[in-house]
């Protein structure tokens, strides 16, 4: 890819899955990727795991970025991972969770697929370099 | 790999079509085979414009018509354009928020696009996203964009039934409507009926359809003012055939959007009967062609400017004053024209 005349945009979803109502951190970060080039779906507060699925599947993003601040994370993220699996849209995706995940999760959540976990006061910068630099190659 | 995708396309699989439609939008190697391959699988669906001002309820309107169409056992694609940044090209598209009723329902396929940038090509795109839906065997499709600029005007323009929508007390969006858009309509729906103004937005409408037609003083010889209002409740014969029918809904309620489904089939039907749909499908066509031309031939027109090193050159010695841009023109344009015009020949 690259080579073609027309450049490729990064999509991403910024995803808010679960009971957890805040979406402060999402905003800002759905913004702050809009400002870097991105095209960026919201998903919208509540939503089950089997909706941001059929998002990341029908919009065909390279990003999905999972915001939990509830902690429920050790639920709600397998089952958006095995949702993907199933369409063969996992392999593909870059997988990014953001919100307040405890060091230990961290890791069980990275060996789930999961490329990088981003808590409180990440720079947003690093997230945007983060994206460019491991966003898939497709072709 | 266009093989393997345009058979897993065709063979259903989600996946496949969310990757054709990518590959459409950015443009990549491959594409072009694509939905020529995908072409001659298409023509079943009804296709749906969707269109009015921001905030009139498009997105909240085709989530309802989605859940409808399914109800009737009827599969859905929808694809929502958003605009897009002139200045970093980011955008966000919110329009999937609304799409609250289809919930893990993949029959209902839903997708974003942005107005990438001016680059443009934005109705190709769009005529071939809707291509690839159709031949995924989509039963409706339905095109949503904000209604502001020939943009987007163009692209509802590939829909066989145009709907705009209007909301209440909308005072300034009816003047907006008298730019262009109302022209296209084959149905409005006043949505948010149940708002103060709905009513007298509803009269506003017809009076000017009333004056679209033209036939404001024509009817009333015939019939008299009332019966002439009467009539403007359905469609009926005229010139045109066709008089847009207004529809109130209130689309987060569910309400009025059978009603609203209705008066697009009923649309439908008449372009059907009329033998229109055919000439609508032509004027699509002819058009996909020309705009086709239009980019193919800008690309190889850049490729030759690439060649000549490039166009600022030529902008400097028209700021000189040493030639201007017809004759710019003519000379970037002369040799295509000449191996063209000998090729003819031959």
């Amino acid at each position: 890819m690259g080579a073609d005349q027309e450049q490729r945009t990064i999509r991403c979803l910024v995803a808010k899955v679960g009971l957890d109502g805040h979406d402060r951190g999402a905003h800002v970060i759905s913004r702050a990727f809009r400002d870097a080039g991105f095209e960026v779906i919201y998903s919208g507060l509540h939503r089950a795991p089997e909706e941001i699925v059929q998002a990341t599947v029908q919009e065909d993003v390279d990003v999905l970025g999972i915001s939990i601040l509830s902690g429920a994370h050790d639920t709600l993220v397998p089952k958006i991972i095995d949702g993907l699996e199933e369409y063969d849209a996992f392999e593909d995706t870059l997988v990014l969770v953001g919100g307040i995940i405890p060091d230990d999760d961290k890791q069980e959540l990275k060996e789930l697929g999961v490329a990088e976990v981003f808590g409180p006061g990440a720079p947003m910068q690093e997230m945007i370099d983060f994206v460019r630099e491991n966003v898939p190659d497709r072709r | 790999m266009t093989d393997d995708l345009v058979e897993e396309l065709l063979a259903g699989k989600h996946r496949a079509l969310a990757r054709v439609i990518t590959k459409i939008e950015n443009r990549q190697p491959g594409y072009r085979e694509i939905v020529s391959r995908l072409h001659e699988h298409t023509g079943n669906a009804d296709v749906i414009g969707i269109t009015g001002s921001p905030g009139a309820g498009k997105s909240t309107l085709v989530d309802k018509m989605a859940a409808t169409y399914r109800e009737r056992g009827l599969t859905v694609g929808v694809i929502a354009i958003d605009p897009s940044s002139p200045f970093t090209g980011g955008a966000v598209l919110g329009d999937r928020i609304r799409m609250g009723s289809n919930v893990g329902d993949m029959d209902v396929f839903f997708r974003s696009m942005s107005a990438r940038g001016s680059l443009g090509g934005l109705s190709t795109a769009t005529t071939d996203a809707v291509k690839a839906l159709d031949a995924f065997g989509k039963d409706r499709i339905i095109i949503e964009t904000v209604g502001a600029g020939q943009n987007e005007i163009d692209i509802v323009k590939m829909a066989d039934t145009v709907a705009v929508l209007v909301p209440p007390g909308a005072g300034d969006d009816v003047q907006m409507l008298k730019a262009g858009i109302l022209e296209i309509a084959d149905v409005f729906a006043v949505n948010k009926a149940d708002l103060k103004g709905a009513d007298r937005t509803v009269q506003e409408l017809r009076e000017m359809i009333q004056y679209r037609q033209g036939d404001v003083s024509v009817s009333a010889g015939h019939h008299g003012p009332d019966a002439a209002i009467e009539d403007l409740d359905k469609p009926q014969g005229d010139d045109d055939g066709w008089l847009p029918p207004i529809v109130e809904t209130v689309a987060n309620r569910d309400e009025g959007v059978d009603e609203f489904l209705e008066a697009l089939a009923d649309h439908r039907e008449y372009l059907v009967s009329a033998g229109r749909l055919a000439e609508r499908e032509r004027t699509r066509h002819r058009e996909e062609i020309r705009t086709l031309l239009r980019e193919d031939m800008s690309k190889l027109l850049e490729e030759e400017i690439e060649y000549r090193g490039g166009l600022e050159e030529y902008v400097e010695r028209v700021r000189e004053r040493e030639t201007d841009p017809y004759t710019v023109s003519d000379e970037l344009l002369g040799p295509l024209a000449e191996c063209v015009r000998r090729k003819r020949e031959e």
